[in-house]
Parts: structure tokens; C-alpha cells; sequence
């Protein structure tokens, strides 16, 4: 084990792979060439469509030790992992490296094939059930979480080979051209996708809605598509979309998010040209949306763009012109589908443009102000999103850390939930580092890095109760007291990996509770 | 004593609270089981807390069983202590937590102009009721705590005062009536632990504000507490109303009369409507027995959160006939409220200019100023006066001041 740059022990090697430890968030150079997918010839696709997903599974040749992908665009509605890993199961193969770029509660039965041994681990992201598998131990290899650039990036550049690609999609053509604009699984952008149908060894698209070619627009192109099958359904609408994505109503928590808007407004952002933010689709984040929108308003400002997660709330802003452009990732309800299918200034974006750090399409910088959550913050502004105080390993990175590269990165987050602090004298796992993280809001305060000296003068005059990260954490722990440490085991169960391929923490081996 | 002695306190599955069951023994110490949302992080804490509340309290042999759903350890004590009290009479103060914010003595002049309320007997709601931008907080042991929690509520309220920041928010908690069997237990649990301010309900006369009073300086001289609390009658029958003035001048500690609707309307056998029509005359008189007493007056609260549009135009009358404030049952209500109550720029720019006439010609040895034709009298001047100092603590006045300061080098 050796320390990286912010003192978390990083091992040396593991599972055979050499890791190399975070030195810092912008501290990784470009070099090196991409990887590249086998050349395929005009006789190699003569008919690509299959006439089942078991016919479409038999054509790619999937052995022992292979690495299979997924998106995650239907989300908790998503039937296309379960069914793909089953069929997997059932022709006894075992050993598979599965690389989605999230899952969710839906997938809790892929914890039956990880005891079963048909995966050995995860690589990308996961969510409740199978993060909770991961924390006791249950994967046979060590797993690797990655933000959606992260991801990108590792597949980009060779760190993951994907053997196979399985894309679920809304709308496909029998070429292999799709996109998620309409259907019965309608789920709206589709970028996370891009990455693998660019570089996998043979890619398959599974669609519930066949097309007469062409399906446009191509948002994953039929050139990069081996093979293309007809399921039933490939998720449950109901689930891939929230139909009502709901502002809180909370007091605490809409306070928070009219501090956020207080702030952008008070540091003179809203004054400069072409103001652009990001914010998400929690609670908290479409309450600030509804602050900042009053606020728009009221001054005649207009936003040059919002990088979304669309939603509603983001979509009234765009229709009413607040907002000019929404640069889409992710739609998070119906009214986002149909904005991005209707309106040519709702565009859809993938990791590519948006996310990697391996790239020069990464307009991330270019966003003036992104607004994240998160589960903890330390007093040197570390931030954990992917374990619970008590050190089981419950979230994805999702954009998290690619959003860090906003000109200023907030998060909000309640001081305290239920008796949990939510600022510590340690994150329980980092996500990010502190040197990214630029202004923490609360219900009792906001807490500015005091890096950003630059946010601290542009602050003066603001009425917002600015206080230390010190003195919020004082409060939050006067009322909790100190909780007590996770109970860990030695093994290392994940590896939290920063943006360019760096380790910057792991997640341990949690204890079996009696 | 037989192992049968057992009681119960708290709620069951309610986030930030607890339940606690509480059996006494003749022997064997305390043996204390823990079931907590939060118990791998918190177990040990919460046992600690627990044990010390019952040595505290006295409680030398008893079993002991928590339900916890993520409650804070001044929670935890109230419930232990209300389960305790609950078995026995229990000798001295109660389990009594540190004091967390000194606040200073009550201040009698401030703005009211929003007076929010939260149930006492629910430690999640209170806990962040000093975040919201309201003038008052008002932790109400009366009519949101039902019978059987009364006694409950009061420690929790206790413990709440000592333990959580309200900030620059006055404290203010709602009593039972001094006629019921809560309303004098109520005080003596309130009183010493840094309450500023006792919202009476249902009073009706100068006697009810002595009572009160009376109870209060006794707990006052007993603690050596060293400052006076003060006292907000609450006006919501008809013989309070037409008592509002000795109401009001009955003591030095009143501060501000406050209407209730819902009571009044009952009493009188009116229905209460969204115009309020039925209290329009007990609302004028009581801003007039308010305004003779010389104290504030405060309108009673607006029901429907939803209704936006409603409270407005409902404070904008309230305002219209004199009063200064209104209660507040949501905390989105708080912000139409002060915006209602803040003097519009038009109206502060207007008294500026009287004040300026009237000591322009004060200056040049005239007693009579004038703005154009108009004349400037006293009252105008007065209500000019009032606005701005009203401006001044609303900080709408600072821009100038800054400029002043600016021009004339710091010096005044």
C-alpha cells in the first residue's frame, strides 16, 4: 500500500493490474493512442438483424473472462441487463467483467450471478442492492467505480477492452441506428452508449421498437452495430421516466436551494456574459432551478445554456427563454424526452463532449457554476458520494466528479441527516478532492474554500450567513456527537478512481454484522 | 415496589424522536436495551446518554428499553424524563442539558411581523424553526399537543430552548390557560431555561395577564434570573376583545396583543371565512385597545399555506387596519409576509423628504414645514419617523448610509 497525494492508502497492484495513486486532480497530461475496435468489411454485415437476443448473444462468441457492457438510460426500468446476464448464466459461462455505466435497485438479481460466479466484478457504477453485495465481499475481483467520463476515458483508452456492447434502444433501425426519442421505452438522450458502440469488439442493439431504416437522428450509429435483436420490452416506461419529477417541499431543503440561488446571484455571476449552470434532479437541485428562474426574471438575464439532466422545471426555462440552449445527458422525466425530440435548442450530449478528461471535447470547464450533493464533506472539502458514513458502498459517481470542472462547484446538502453529520473531519471514502470543491451550502450556512479567496471577496456586501467549514461542522456535530467508525475488514472490496485513471480511495470490506 | 411499574414515552417510528419504555425494579441497576435507526453509528452514545438521564433523574434500578429513530441526546432526555415522571414523582430539577446559546435578556422592542408556529411536542419540526427569516418562533404546547402529551411536550420544549440556535428569533411558547390543570406546570418548566416571551391563550382580562405574571416573577426571583420575561396575550374571545385595552395596559411585561380567529369565531358562533368578515370589528377594536395600551398588535393566522394570493391581500388588510404582524403555521409563508410589512421605496423616499422639510424648518426657527402645498403636521411627521426607523431595521436604509459615510468621511 502507498499514500496518494491526499494521504489515502492506495495498493500497488491488485487483482494483477498495476493502480497508480491520484496526484492531484488536474495533474494527468493526454499522450499514449486510443484504442481501437477491430476493422469490420462490407461482407461482415451483409444482415444484421437477428432474429432473437439469444441468436444476437450466439453470434458474438462470448467466452469465460469477457467483458460485457450496458447503459444505463431506462434506469430503475431497465429489463435489458437482467435478461442479457441470465441468457449469459444460463450457457454456463462464468468470470465476466460486467461494465454498465450505472444500475439500480432494478438489478438486484444480478447478486444472484455474482455468488453463482458468473461475474466476477463490476467496473462503472452501482447502485443500492449490488453496492451493498460488493461491500460484503461478494465479487471475486476488486470493483472500480467510474464517473461517466471515467468511464469513458477507460474505454477510450485500453484500460477497458469491452468485448461485447449490449445497448438497449427506444428506436432502432435493422442497421443498427438508434436513438431513444420515441417508443414505448422512450428514455430521451442516449450518450452513455457512444463510448461503447466506438469501441467494443462486436456491439449489439436490442430494441422493442424496429424501425424501417433509417432511424434518425443516429444517435448511436449503425456503423458501429454488429448485430441488432427484437425483444419484447425493453424496460418498464413507468420506471425508466419519473413521470412528475417533484420540487421538495421540504422548508430546510428549499431553503438550501434559495441560498444557492442567493449565491450565484450575490457573487455577480448572473452579471457576467453567457451564464451557464448545471444542476441535477434531486429535490434540493429543482428547487434551485424555481430560485434561480425568479431570479432570471426578475434582472432580464438569459442563460446561454444548462447542462442538463433535463427536467421539467429545466424545459418551463428553456420554453419561457431563460435558458437558450439545454445541453442534454440525461432526461430525467417525460417533458425532457419530449423537449429533446422537439426543440433544436435541447441538445443531446454524450460523455465524449461533455465528460472525459481524455478528450478535447470536455465543455465541462466552460459551465459557470454546477450544483452536486453529496453524502459527506470533510473540513478540507473532500466529498463522498459513493459510501454512507457507516462504509457501505451505496452510490455511483454518476457526473459527479466530471461536473467538479464547472468554474465553481457547489454542494448543497442538509447539515445533518437525521442524527448523521453530514460534514466530518474525514470523509469516509473520497470522491472528489477538496481542491475542486469550491462552496458548500447548508440550511445553516454556506461554507466557501479558502482557496477561493476570489468567491470570498466577490461575496462581501451578500447578506447569505457565510460561516467556516470549521463552524458548520461544530454545529452539525454539537447536536449528532461524533458517530463511530465502520467496522472494516482488510480486503479492499472497490476502487474509487479519479477522472484520468488514478486511484484516489478504496472502499474496505465491511465486517458481516451479527 | 413491584416489577408492573412501567410507563411509556415518546413517539413510536417518528424520525428524530423516539419511544421509551420504562420499568422500575427494587434491585439489580439499570439495564438499558437500544434499537436505533442509527445504532451502529450512535449505539454507544445513545446508551450513555441513557444511563447518565436515569442516574440523573434517580432512577437506580429499572429496565430500560429505546426505539430510536435517529433523535438527538436532548431529545433522548426529554423522553427518558417524561417516561420518568411519568412513573413516579421525580425530586429536583429534571435531567435539565446544557445550555448551549446565551442569548441575552429578552428584548420588549422588535419587529413581530411574522410569528411562526411549530408543534411542541415534535423535536424535527422545532429544530430548524430559527432558519426561516421569522421575527418569532412560537413553540406551542397548547392546542397542537393533545391531552396526553402535554407533559411530554413541556420537557421537550425545555430541552429544545437549551439545545437548539434560534438565532436572532424570539422565543416565544404557547401556554395552556392558566385555568386548566397544564397551564401553571407549563410555566415553571419554561420560564427558567430561556423563553423570552409566554404566549397566553385565551385571555380575557387584566387578572389573566396578573396571574401569569405573578407565577412568572416567583420562577424569576426563584432561579435569580435576572431579567423579566415577557408576556403576548393571546385575544380570542369576544370579552377579550372588549377587555383589550386593560388586557394590554395591564402589565409593563405585555408587549403586543394577539388576535386568534379560530377561537374567536367559535365563541362569538360565527363561521370563519377567508374575507373574515365576522372579526372585522373585534380585529379594529383590538388594534385600538393594542394602540391605547401602547403595545404592539399582531393578526391571527392565514390557513391555507397553498393560497399565496390569499395571504397577501389577507396582510395587506391586516396592515391597512393596524396591525404589525401575523402568525405563521408554514415557513413559506414568512417571506409575502415581510414583504407586505417592508415599506415601499416610494414611502420611505416620501419620509425621508418630510423629515428633511421638518428640520430644515426647525433649523431656520420655523415651527411649520410644507412639501409642495401640503403642510407637514406632527402625526405626519410621527408616521414619517416610524417608517423610517421601521426602513432602518429592515436594513433598507443602508445603501445611504454607506454613501453618507462615504462623503462626509466616517463623521456625522
Amino acid at each position: 500500500m502507498v499514500p496518494n497525494v491526499l494521504g489515502r492508502m492506495i495498493p500497488e497492484e491488485i487483482d494483477g493490474r498495476k493502480l497508480k495513486p491520484f496526484m492531484g486532480a488536474h495533474s494527468g497530461h493526454g499522450g499514449g493512442r486510443k484504442a481501437a475496435p477491430p476493422i469490420r468489411a462490407v461482407p461482415d454485415y451483409a444482415d444484421k438483424l437477428r432474429a432473437s437476443l439469444d441468436e444476437a448473444i450466439d453470434a458474438c462468441g462470448i467466452k469465460d473472462g469477457m467483458t460485457v457492457s450496458f447503459h444505463h438510460h431506462l434506469r430503475n426500468g431497465d429489463y435489458v441487463v437482467n435478461m442479457v446476464v441470465d441468457k449469459l448464466a444460463e450457457r454456463g459461462l462464468k468470470d465476466l467483467t460486467l461494465v454498465p455505466s450505472a444500475l439500480f435497485p432494478i438489478h438486484e438479481p444480478l447478486i444472484r450471478h455474482v455468488e453463482n460466479g458468473v461475474i466476477s466484478h463490476i467496473e462503472g457504477s452501482m447502485n443500492g442492492p449490488v453496492g451493498r453485495a460488493c461491500s460484503l465481499g461478494k465479487m471475486s475481483r476488486a470493483c472500480i467505480l467510474r464517473s461517466h467520463g471515467g468511464r469513458y476515458r477507460a474505454i477510450q483508452d485500453g484500460d477497458i477492452n469491452i468485448d461485447v456492447a449490449f445497448i438497449a434502444a427506444p428506436a432502432a433501425d435493422h442497421f443498427g441506428n438508434c436513438n431513444g426519442h420515441s417508443g414505448p421505452s422512450a428514455c430521451g438522450v442516449m450518450g452513455y452508449a457512444l463510448a461503447d458502440s466506438l469501441y467494443a469488439d462486436k456491439t449489439v442493439v436490442i430494441t422493442d421498437n424496429l424501425q424501417p431504416f433509417p432511424v434518425f437522428p443516429w444517435v448511436i450509429k449503425g456503423g458501429n452495430v454488429d448485430h441488432v435483436c427484437m425483444v419484447d420490452k425493453i424496460g418498464d416506461p413507468e420506471l425508466i421516466i419519473s413521470g412528475t419529477t417533484r420540487i421538495t417541499r421540504s422548508p430546510t431543503r428549499q431553503l438550501i436551494a434559495e441560498y444557492a440561488a442567493r449565491f450565484v446571484r450575490d457573487i455577480g455571476l448572473l452579471d457576467e456574459p453567457d451564464f451557464s449552470f448545471q444542476s441535477g434532479a434531486g429535490g434540493i437541485s429543482l428547487a434551485f432551478l424555481k430560485y434561480l428562474g425568479d431570479i432570471m426574471r426578475e434582472r432580464g438575464v438569459v442563460a446561454r445554456f444548462a447542462r442538463g439532466g433535463s427536467n421539467r422545471y429545466l424545459v418551463d426555462m428553456l420554453e419561457e427563454g431563460l435558458i437558450e440552449y439545454i445541453l442534454d445527458g440525461q432526461c430525467f422525466d417525460l417533458v425532457g424526452v419530449r423537449s429533446l425530440r422537439e426543440n433544436q435548442r435541447h441538445l443531446e450530449t454524450d460523455p465524449f463532449t461533455s465528460y472525459c478528461y481524455h478528450t478535447k471535447g470536455n465543455f465541462a470547464p466552460l459551465v459557470k457554476v454546477g450544483i452536486l450533493g453529496g453524502t459527506e464533506i470533510d473540513v478540507d472539502f473532500n466529498v463522498n458520494v459513493n459510501t454512507h458514513t457507516d462504509g457501505w458502498l451505496l452510490h455511483g459517481i454518476g457526473g459527479f466528479t466530471d461536473v467538479t470542472d464547472s468554474q465553481i462547484t457547489m454542494i448543497t446538502a442538509p447539515l445533518l441527516r437525521g442524527r448523521l453529520p453530514v460534514i466530518t473531519d474525514s470523509v469516509t471514502t473520497v470522491t472528489a478532492p477538496g481542491e475542486v470543491i469550491d462552496v458548500l451550502v447548508t440550511e445553516r450556512g454556506i461554507a466557501v474554500n479558502p482557496a477561493r479567496k476570489d468567491i470570498l471577496g466577490r461575496l462581501k456586501g451578500s447578506d447569505l450567513p457565510v460561516r467556516t467549514i470549521g463552524e458548520l461542522r461544530d454545529m452539525a456535530v454539537g447536536l449528532s456527537g461524533i458517530p463511530e467508525k465502520p467496522d472494516y475488514e482488510e480486503r479492499v472490496v472497490a476502487l474509487i478512481e479519479w477522472r484520468d485513471g488514478t486511484v484516489i480511495d478504496t472502499v474496505r470490506q465491511l465486517k458481516a454484522q451479527t | 415496589m413491584s416489577d408492573s411499574v412501567k410507563t411509556r414515552a415518546g413517539r413510536e417510528g417518528k424520525k428524530g424522536d423516539l419511544a421509551v419504555r420504562l420499568t422500575e425494579k427494587d434491585a439489580g441497576g439499570i439495564e438499558i436495551s437500544v434499537e436505533s435507526s442509527v445504532g451502529h453509528m450512535f449505539g454507544q452514545q445513545i446508551e450513555k446518554t441513557v444511563r447518565e438521564t436515569l442516574e440523573r433523574l434517580g432512577l437506580e434500578n429499572c429496565e430500560i428499553a429505546i426505539d430510536d429513530m435517529g433523535a438527538f441526546d436532548y431529545v433522548i432526555m426529554a423522553r427518558i424524563e417524561a417516561a420518568a415522571r411519568r412513573l413516579r414523582k421525580i425530586e429536583g430539577p429534571g435531567c435539565i442539558p446544557d445550555r448551549k446559546v446565551d442569548y441575552g435578556p429578552p428584548r420588549r422592542e422588535r419587529l413581530r411581523r411574522t410569528r411562526l408556529y411549530m408543534p411542541g411536542n415534535n423535536p424535527d419540526l422545532m429544530r430548524n424553526g430559527g432558519l426561516y427569516g421569522a421575527d418569532s418562533v412560537i413553540l406551542d404546547l397548547e392546542d397542537s399537543v393533545s391531552p396526553g402529551e402535554k407533559d411530554a411536550a413541556r420537557i421537550l420544549v425545555r430541552n429544545t430552548l437549551l439545545s437548539i440556535d434560534y438565532f436572532d428569533c424570539e422565543r416565544i411558547v404557547r401556554i395552556n390557560p392558566l385555568s386548566t390543570e397544564y397551564g401553571s406546570d407549563d410555566l415553571e418548566m419554561v420560564v427558567p431555561y430561556g423563553v423570552d416571551t409566554i404566549l397566553v391563550p385565551k385571555c380575557e382580562s387584566a387578572e389573566d395577564v396578573k396571574a401569569v405574571e405573578k407565577i412568572i416573577a416567583g420562577l424569576e426571583k426563584k432561579h435569580s434570573l435576572g431579567y423579566e420575561v415577557l408576556i403576548m396575550p393571546l385575544i380570542e374571545t369576544a370579552k377579550g376583545i372588549l377587555n383589550a385595552y386593560e388586557t394590554g395596559a395591564a402589565s409593563d411585561r405585555v408587549v403586543a396583543l394577539c388576535f386568534g380567529a379560530e377561537d374567536f369565531t367559535a365563541d362569538i358562533g360565527a363561521e370563519r371565512t377567508k374575507e373574515g368578515t365576522e372579526s372585522f370589528t373585534a380585529r379594529s377594536m383590538l388594534v385600538l385597545g393594542a394602540k391605547a395600551a401602547g403595545v404592539q398588535v399582531i393578526d391571527t393566522v392565514f390557513s391555507d399555506v397553498q393560497d399565496e394570493e390569499g395571504l397577501v391581500a389577507n396582510t395587506e388588510e391586516a396592515m391597512a387596519l393596524g396591525f404589525e404582524g401575523k402568525g405563521v403555521i408554514h415557513p413559506a409563508q414568512i417571506a409575502p409576509i415581510h414583504a407586505v410589512f417592508s415599506p415601499a421605496p416610494e414611502r420611505i423616499e416620501y419620509a425621508k423628504k418630510v423629515v428633511a422639510a421638518i428640520e430644515k424648518a426647525r433649523s431656520e426657527g420655523s415651527g411649520v414645514a410644507t412639501i409642495g402645498s401640503k403642510m407637514i403636521d406632527a402625526p405626519i411627521e410621527t408616521r414619517a419617523r416610524k417608517i423610517l426607523r421601521l426602513a432602518e431595521a429592515l436594513g433598507l436604509l443602508e445603501e445611504e448610509k454607506n454613501e453618507m459615510n462615504g462623503k462626509t468621511g466616517g463623521g456625522s
